[in-house]
């Protein structure tokens, strides 16, 4: 009877699974790894050189960055932290939203739960896939967030790309590829290995306990599995008499 | 002189036994542990769906304990809220921990309760002489979805915000007072600082205070009646000699030792949701709710927490709201009437015919596939297949009456199945 009602679910679910078709902007994946502390560091240098000036991470601690990525406090000072900042302080901002706000239309978002909120894979996707739009403000659009407010900080590194869209046979228009408008300090893995140092450091910076969390987690049900053995042969061991 | 070990227990216990007999005179103590531990007797046949109720008990102190914790970090007011549950996560020592034991225990305290009330409807545990067990948790049932409600508002993320807006609007489908309603239980226009400090007053001291009365209360009712058992039958019918029941074992420490088992193996799946997937792909904690409450922009897709998308997908069933809210709140009131909708005299799915096995399993389906449902924007066929889907959920209650009349049943042995 159980069998069968599980059997039941299974199936269930298949169907209404068939019911439902997503469509959403297809996103790369990031393939980022949270436990390479090299790629970390360079994702926190990236991050202060270029994302730090409109958007705060004001959840996010310094000294707790030197912690988890394995840097003194000098070498936090001398990389990360240029104005000022004491070790203790989150990595705040001093532009005051309602200036951004005025300047681009939004408030550039803090970043501390970005990759919670949207995902690594979104936020590869997205930074590698600005083109360029002479009709917008800042020049250029963006695949994944048309419309979007942020200007190509990483256009140097990158180069400048056109997209090509190509209508399909209902007559919507869609996109197809990029071309290379003009070439940018770095080839398109280089920059990409650059954009998944970025994100890694977002990825960490969403949940800084991510990775003890996990290793806890191994420890703790290999303690409870313990445990099981001992409670199940005291259960058996009272229910003996029991006939 | 000298004393020897033996006589220091000796002294220590005829000082203990001393203690015991002061407290009985002013206190039934030792009455209620013989009542409800020693000398409460429960069929020895219980199989895996008994252990759900235990299991309850058990996220219902976690919730309380990782509560109070989170409580004292936890800032209600709107300014401050989402950042207090950052504050947690990242500068509270263990506060990550206490959060998602707190985050995760919501969601398994759902699972373990729909599956506690399913075991219910498989065994016939809400049948004579249980009416009373099986309303007073559904009032528990009622009081949970109440509890999570007010709950998911207080991180303040988007999804929190845009949900409580959503489902306190409903209350403005209300006839004639509708809209003043909505208003008094908000106490704003909109969802603002004023309905965030009394969802956490209700959150946090009224809602579980009821939860924990109405538990003792169910289980004082279980135990004035006896548990029921997977066949169906009242143990207290075939007494041995000694007055107790021959089918049953004590609960302590026959069941409580069960128990101890059951609950390590539900804390090892528990742990490997805490530890390694804490918002389970966005359907423990939704990825819109890492944003905090932004008053000008919605979420893409507004859905509720999963445990509450069945009753959302039926909600969402007909295009008339006023209809819609009525068919929710009659969905969620059916169980109530489960005692005399089920007119079959026998209780065990074991010894009941096709025709309610079938019902069950129907039954069962239906109420998957209108939470998957709910998830989904109403977009293409979903409002269709939650039509149909209502339809089979109401089908099961309206029409219980007269199936269950005409089932053919089996016979019923006398003693467990053990």
């Amino acid at each position: 009877m159980v069998r069968n009602v599980v059997i039941a679910l299974v199936l269930t679910l298949g169907l209404a699974g068939g019911a439902a078709a997503e469509s959403e902007a297809e996103l790369d994946a990031a393939n980022n790894n949270i436990a390479n502390t090299a790629s970390l560091q360079r994702g926190a240098k990236y991050f202060v050189n270029y994302c730090l000036g409109c958007h705060s991470a004001k959840y996010v601690r310094y000294n707790r960055l030197g912690e988890d990525l394995q840097l003194s406090n000098q070498q936090l000072m001398d990389n990360l932290m240029f104005t000022g900042e004491r070790p203790f302080d989150t990595m705040a901002i001093a532009m005051r939203p309602q200036d951004s706000a005025r300047w681009f239309k939004v408030a550039p978002p803090d970043l501390s739960l970005i990759a919670r909120s949207r995902g690594p894979d979104y936020i590869f996707t997205y930074l590698r896939s600005f083109y360029v739009s002479p009709d917008r403000p800042t020049g250029v659009n963006n695949i994944v967030l048309p419309g979007t407010a942020m200007p190509h900080v990483l256009w140097q590194l990158q180069g400048t790309q056109r997209a090509v869209f190509r209508t399909d046979e209902h007559g919507v228009e869609e996109f197809d590829r990029f071309e290379v408008v003009r070439p940018g300090e770095l080839d398109e893995r280089a920059f990409d290995e650059v954009v998944r140092d970025i994100v890694n450091f977002l990825d960490y910076i969403g949940e800084p306990i991510k990775r003890e969390r996990q290793q806890l987690g191994v420890r703790v049900i290999g303690f409870l599995l313990v445990f099981l053995l001992i409670a199940f042969m005291l259960k058996k061991e009272i229910w003996k008499d029991v006939t | 002189m000298a004393s020897t070990e033996a006589d220091v227990f000796d002294r220590l216990g005829r000082g203990l036994s001393a203690l015991g007999a002061w407290i009985d005179d002013r206190f039934p103590m030792t009455k209620l542990i013989k009542e409800h531990a020693t000398e409460y007797y429960a069929s020895k046949n219980f199989n895996f769906w008994y252990g759900f109720g235990v299991i309850a008990t058990f996220v219902l102190v976690l919730q309380l304990v990782t509560g109070i914790f989170l409580t004292m970090n936890y800032k209600p007011a709107s300014a401050d809220a989402f950042a207090s549950v950052e504050y947690i996560m990242r500068d509270v020592e263990w506060g990550w921990l206490i959060r998602y034991l707190h985050s995760t225990g919501a969601s398994a305290f759902f699972i373990v309760v729909y599956l506690h009330m399913f075991r219910g409807l498989l065994y016939g545990s809400y049948k004579k002489p249980r009416e009373l067990v099986w309303i007073i948790g559904m009032f528990i049932y009622l009081s949970l979805m109440a509890e999570a409600f007010f709950g998911y508002l207080l991180p303040w993320g988007n999804m929190s915000y845009w949900g409580a807006q959503v489902i306190v609007s409903l209350f403005g489908a209300v006839p004639v007072i509708g809209n003043d309603l909505a208003e008094w239980i908000r106490g704003d226009f909109y969802i603002s600082d004023i309905t965030l400090n009394r969802f956490f007053a209700f959150h946090v001291v009224a809602v579980p205070l009821l939860l924990v009365a109405l538990v003792v209360v169910h289980i004082m009712a279980l135990h004035e009646v006896g548990s029921n058992n997977p066949d169906g039958i009242e143990i207290k019918e075939h007494k041995g000699p000694d007055g107790h029941p021959i089918d049953g074992v004590a609960f302590h420490p026959y069941h409580t030792s069960k128990d101890l088992v059951i609950v390590i193996v539900f804390l090892i799946l528990f742990s490997a949701a805490v530890f390694f997937a804490p918002d389970m792909g966005g359907y423990f904690l939704e990825h819109a709710n890492f944003e905090p409450a932004n008053t000008l922009n919605t979420p893409e897709h507004i859905a509720p927490v999963w445990y509450f998308t069945p009753f959302y997908a039926i909600l969402r069933a007909v295009p008339n709201k006023t209809l819609g809210v009525a068919l929710m709140g009659t969905a969620v009131l059916l169980p109530f009437f489960l005692p005399w909708l089920d007119r079959c005299r026998v209780k065990s799915i074991r010894y009941r015919g096709w025709i309610y096995k079938l019902a069950l399993t129907l039954f069962a389906m239906t109420f998957v596939a209108l939470g998957y449902l709910g998830l989904q924007p109403a977009l293409g066929n979903i409002p269709t297949y939650c039509l149909i889907f209502t339809i089979l959920y109401f089908a099961f209650f309206v029409l219980m009456p007269f199936y269950t009349r005409i089932e053919k049943t089996k016979p019923v042995p006398t003693r467990v199945t053990w």
